[in-house]
């Protein structure tokens, strides 16, 4: 395992009872990169963030983060460990406020730059409503909520799932440009997107996903749309 | 290529079990001819839990309205039976099938009330239920009473002239009783109404998708299991030949001791409550006498199954061994026709749950 | 006058009874678990305390010092060892499972104790009364009683709303896969909110132990009386349990007004009544 990767990933496999949905997936991402994972519906995107958090059970070693291996771990471990992910759908917690739901972000207790004052300076807007119901916000303002939560836990390797889903264009620039800041900031990201332009944009580097396996992997620069447009649909 | 679909029922052993359940049946009619007074009262008790546990299984595991209150229509019936013989002269075995009914018509206001509560709450509901008709019943004097009473004896004598012929008539009522039960059962869930309960216990919503009426369905086999389970309570408490709130109304052995026939048989088939029924027997010959410990073993029993084996031994033997007594699943077999004239053939049941492999206490199924 | 005393006693066995709810109410929040041993549990507790004032000498009240931390060590124990395997979709296992725990336990303290009635002598706080104004008086105990109810409900409402603890219970009663995604141990959590509800249970059993006779099988009515709290008060809200249990105490004590043997089943008839008329109980879910 080379030294500046902070995530690897070799010949994952993930299983749905008996349904397989990853079929030996070997990826990595390196210290301050930004990585996006593309692909259509059910290519198992969501699932392999999942399984990098421990919801979906891998092989031991099958993952290593920061050297270790954490496959089989439990999700609350992992957290504890520096990953942290925004979910497809952003769950925010419906009984919570918006400031109860970003403090219960930093329950592991991580070191880092991120607490409540730096969301909200972050995301101003949330301060403003943060005594509101959690799901009286807009969908953008939760997105952005549900991405200042996963920040409380002073993660290593954020992982975003769909963000851009269900949300307009315009909100989805503004929210692809914080989270510029935040990987500037020193957080590695790993992002899942169908919004194709989104994802090339903000990526150093690009993985494409078709039915469990990897169709395509390189820099946004050195692939042509053909390229992509092949490893996405398979035609 | 060319795909065939065929959907069969029943399977080798499910044939098999036919033959011989009528073989068992042939020499249950003729018990009374060669078996003793005892023999047939005990019989007629396993009849009894097994009617019960039959009837539980259906509302719980097939039905998913786990009721921990069916001790309120075991205790209406026998209440109905004494009281249909007692102020209206009916013959007590008239009487055992009338209770059925009437049990099912107290169950209508009662299923209007409790169905406002749904999962856990539901199933304390019910309780509160039998425990509002133990409450009162002990305040009906003319029916004993909090301490009971027996039945007169010009009645009992009213069932035959001779204890023997008694014994044999009362045993043939509950050998008519537990065939009528299982008859009704499965009839229940061979029909397409097997399958709307399988969608109802599975998910609610996706089965009203569908065109499940959630409501009334699970009225109706309320409504259904109350009045059979009514007509066991009469016939268990003419056995006894007396009654009493507590006695009647007992949840320990109504509705503890079915549940845990059912548990350890195996929730959610047919072969559960048989096999659980035996195991119940046999643990009762042997460990009765031990009092207490007798039930806190029964008791560790129900959590350790619960926590290792939850489908229960008829569970076991049908992932484990394929096996089926009672051919109630719907097994689709693929036939696949491929170029070069070679057949294979998968079969799926399609009832069957999938196996999750999800750890434990990752839940995002929303529940009240 | 004395209708009023006896409205009053009811108001304060409201208090007994919203304790009992709020046991049961803390774990059903969090992991939609109906402990059935819940009653059984509470006549543990009242157990428990009869053997330490018998050998240590000490008052009831005092006794609470052991028994509240031995009863939560069994919480956080059971959960994990028992209930933490039972949990997930199916409402079946965990029901089954404390069914059989509920019958366990009522006959092992059947064959420890026997089936004799027991009582916790509290001495002179068992007569102690308070006068008040219109010539009536009422128990210092039941007041005690009813304060301490008070007490640990805003203790609870205290503990869910202003601490991380509190709001980790809530994210996981809301969403348990992404309360992971906070760092939350579910396992772990799960096994402190029973010890929680146990050390409720522990208090309530040791106050039930000094105002009434106990034994082995009363278990059971205790179960459906803080179920009947929670169900008229509001699932979901800690002081609507509190007014829950205050209508069940008051229906409860009119009732054996007009009969002794009518006492539970009023309660049990007001329980049903506003079932029927207003199901979802008085108090809306507290957010």
């Amino acid at each position: 395992m080379t030294q500046s990767n902070l995530l690897e990933t070799r010949r994952l496999v993930a299983f749905y009872g008996d349904f397989q949905a990853l079929f030996g997936i070997d990826f990595r991402i390196e210290r301050d990169e930004t990585v996006a994972m593309i692909g259509s519906n059910g290519a198992g995107k969501s699932t392999f963030l999942k399984s990098i958090i421990g919801l979906v059970r891998a092989e031991a070693e099958a993952i290593y983060f920061d050297g270790e291996a954490i496959g089989g771990d439990s999700a609350y471990r992992i957290v504890s460990r520096g990953v942290s992910m925004v979910p497809e759908g952003r769950r925010l917690f419906p009984s919570l406020s918006v400031e109860e739901n970003l403090s219960i972000g930093a329950y592991s207790k991580r070191k880092g730059p991120w607490n409540l004052e730096a969301v909200y300076t972050i995301f101003p807007m949330l301060k403003e409503r943060r005594r509101a119901a959690a799901m009286a916000l807009s969908g953008g303002q939760q997105q952005m909520a549900a991405i200042g939560r996963a920040l409380m836990a002073n993660p290593k390797l954020l992982l975003c799932d769909e963000i851009s889903l269900g949300l307009a264009p315009v909100i989805i620039k503004e929210i692809y440009a914080h989270l510029e800041r935040v990987s500037a900031n020193g957080t590695s990201l790993i992002v899942v997107e169908q919004d194709i332009k989104q994802a090339l944009a903000i990526a150093d580097r690009v993985y494409c996903l078709r039915e469990g396996r990897v169709a395509l992997e390189g820099r946004p620069s050195d692939l042509t749309r053909e390229q992509i447009t092949e490893a996405y649909f398979g035609i | 290529m060319r795909e065939a679909v065929c959907i069969e029922r029943g399977s080798r052993i499910s044939r098999f079990f036919a033959a011989f359940g009528l073989l068992i049946l042939v020499l249950l009619i003729t018990a009374p001819f060669y078996g003793g007074r005892s023999d047939l009262y005990l019989l007629v008790e396993i009849f009894s839990y097994l009617a019960l546990a039959s009837l539980w299984n259906l509302l719980a595991g097939y039905t998913g309205l786990v009721s921990i209150g069916q001790q309120a229509f075991v205790g209406l019936g026998g209440y109905t039976l004494f009281a249909l013989t007692i102020f209206f002269g009916l013959p007590p075995l008239l009487a055992v099938l009338i209770a059925g009914p009437v049990a099912a018509v107290l169950a209508i206001p009662t299923a209007w009330v409790i169905f406002r509560l749904r999962g856990a709450y539901f199933a304390i509901g019910t309780w509160v239920v039998a425990e509002v008709y133990r409450l009162i019943f002990a305040q009906v004097s003319a029916l004993g009473g909090g301490s009971g009473t027996s039945l007169p004896t010009q009645i009992i004598q009213s069932i035959a002239p001779t204890r023997a012929a008694r014994d044999n008539l009362i045993y043939w009522t509950g050998l008519g009783l537990i065939v009528a039960v299982f008859a009704v059962i499965y009839l229940t869930l061979r029909l397409r109404w097997g399958l709307a309960l399988t969608a109802i216990r599975d998910s609610e919503p996706a089965a009203e998708s569908v065109g499940v009426d959630n409501y009334r369905t699970k009225f109706l086999i309320y409504f259904l299991t109350a009045g059979a389970t009514g007509s066991v309570g009469a016939l268990i408490s003419l056995q006894k030949l007396r009654i009493s709130p507590d006695a009647a109304f007992s949840v320990n052995d109504w509705t503890a001791f079915v549940i845990f026939i059912v548990v350890i048989g195996g929730i959610g088939r047919m072969e559960g409550p048989l096999i659980g029924t035996i195991v119940f027997f046999l643990l009762r010959e042997f460990f009765a006498s031990l009092g207490p410990w007798y039930l806190m073993l029964l008791g560790a029993f129900a959590v350790v199954i619960t926590l290792t084996m939850p489908k229960g031994i008829a569970g076991l033997l049908a992932e484990r061994f394929d096996l089926q007594l009672f051919p109630l699943r719907r097994r689709v077999h693929f036939l696949e026709q491929k170029s070069k004239d070679s057949t294979s053939s998968a079969s799926a049941d399609a009832l069957e749950r999938p196996g999750k492999r999800q750890k434990p206490g990752v839940s995002t199924k929303n529940m009240e | 006058m004395d209708l009023v005393s006896a409205v009053l006693d009811g108001i304060l066995l409201g208090g007994l009874y919203a304790l009992f709810g709020a046991g049961l109410s803390l774990i059903f929040g969090v992991m939609r678990l109906v402990n059935i041993a819940h009653g059984d549990l509470i006549v543990l507790s009242a157990f428990i305390a009869l053997v330490l004032t018998a050998h240590l000498g000490v008052h009831p009240l005092v006794s609470l010092v052991l028994v509240v931390p031995l009863m939560t060590l069994l919480g956080y124990g059971l959960q994990r060892g028992v209930f933490n395997r039972t949990l997930g979709d199916d409402i079946l296992p965990p029901l089954l499972a404390s069914f059989g725990v509920s019958v366990f336990l009522q006959n092992a303290l059947l064959k420890i104790f026997s089936a004799d009635s027991q009582r916790l002598h509290a001495g002179n706080l068992e007569t102690l009364r308070v006068d008040l104004p219109g010539g009536m008086a009422v128990g210092v105990l039941p007041c005690l009683m009813f304060f301490v109810a008070v007490f640990v409900i805003c203790g609870l409402q205290l503990l869910l709303y202003h601490t991380q603890l509190g709001r980790a219970f809530r994210s996981i009663s809301d969403d348990q896969e992404t309360a992971q995604l906070m760092g939350i141990n579910n396992a772990h959590l799960f096994g402190l909110a029973m010890a929680l509800s146990l050390a409720i249970v522990s208090i309530a059993g040791v106050f039930l132990g000094i105002r009434t006779n106990f034994d082995p099988s009363i278990g059971p009515t205790r179960l459906i009386f803080a179920f009947e709290a929670i169900i008229i008060g509001g699932l979901g809200n800690l002081w609507g349990t509190l007014v829950g249990g205050v209508i069940l105490g008051v229906a409860q004590t009119l009732g054996a007004r007009i009969n002794p043997g009518y006492q539970i089943l009023a309660g049990h008839i007001v329980f049903l009544t506003i079932l029927t008329l207003r199901p979802q109980g008085f108090f809306q879910r507290t957010r």
